[in-house]
């Protein structure tokens, strides 16, 4: 199976990263930009064939490493 | 005092927390590769600055997952005295020896300069030499040094004295710091004062021929209280 794992910054922590990145398309002409979080994307390729175990894992995954709680949260789809 | 510096891959300031150490305890520390899964007995352990693993998926992340880190986390859940320098503070903070987070600067360049430091809290291990208030200069040099937490626990590191050292101007008042902390917070300890992470590098200012000495006050001081 397939995870596929988005890390982004809670939604009280200041992204500064994102804000450059809104200020360099409103430089390149973009309008209407209200903001822009920027993360961090994964996918990950499970031998596990059972999408609850897999959703699992993938979440214990997450919370031991890909993610830091204190900061950021995630999201998992798992597919075949 | 007997002392143990951590070695990363990646790590690059290992070598000047060394000779820190000798010259504050006249004694070498013993220097351990991250894939050692014991320390020797030591009263100091110190995680030192550089890009342990070129920061991947977060600084300090991947490192806290190194097997030495096991032993590091029960030495320092028994009293231990551990000093995370830059990297060894995002170490400690992802390794949940200390609370919070280290986040990219919020300027978003990479910080190389002196910066002002008011000592908070000087009746730590680390801090023994320092007097309360004092204003120090040490230098940082971090990409990732914008030390945040909840405002329950910045309360907390506050109310409880956790926190050591704080960014100031020339004459201690809070302000000016390089990456966007929370509240100026350059330093804190943990609930025991036994773990202290901190962004500034006092091994760089630990010798008058490399420009200053406000950092040996911390090596010497330990020296004493853990001889």
């Amino acid at each position: 199976m397939k995870a596929r794992i988005h890390i982004t910054l809670k939604s009280g922590v200041l992204d500064p990263q994102g804000k450059a990145i809104a200020n360099a398309l409103g430089n390149l002409g973009f309008q209407g930009v209200d903001g822009v979080r920027q993360g961090k994307y994964l996918e990950i390729d499970l031998a596990e064939t059972d999408p609850g175990k897999a959703r699992a894992n993938v979440n214990a995954m997450c919370e031991g490493l890909l993610a830091n709680m204190v900061i950021e949260e995630y999201a998992v789809e798992v597919s075949e | 005092m007997t002392a143990a510096v951590i070695v990363f891959p990646g790590s690059n300031c290992d070598r000047d927390a060394a000779v820190a150490i000798e010259h504050a305890t006249g004694t070498a520390p013993t220097m351990v590769w991250h894939r050692e899964t014991a320390l020797p007995e030591v009263d100091l352990i110190v995680l030192p600055g550089g890009f342990s693993y070129g920061d991947y998926l977060r600084a300090g992340a991947l490192a806290a997952q190194s097997p030495i880190m096991n032993d590091i986390v029960a030495r320092a859940k028994s009293g231990i005295a551990v000093l995370g320098i830059c990297n060894g503070f995002q170490i400690l903070t992802e390794s949940g020896l200390l609370p919070g987070a280290i986040l990219r600067n919020a300027g978003l360049n990479f910080v190389c300069r002196d910066v002002a430091l008011r000592v908070e809290n000087n009746l730590s291990k680390f801090t023994d030499r320092y007097d309360l208030n004092e204003v120090v200069h040490i230098p940082v040099a971090h990409h990732d040094g914008n030390f945040q937490a909840s405002p329950e626990t910045l309360d907390r590191l506050e109310g409880e004295g956790m926190v050591a050292f704080r960014y100031c101007d020339d004459d201690g008042e809070p302000g000016g710091s390089p990456n966007g902390a929370a509240r100026n917070i350059a330093g804190i300890l943990n609930d025991a004062g036994n773990v202290l992470g901190m962004m500034p590098h006092p091994e760089r200012v630990a010798d008058a021929r490399l420009g200053g000495t406000d950092g040996a006050k911390m090596f010497d001081g330990l020296a004493t209280v853990l001889a």
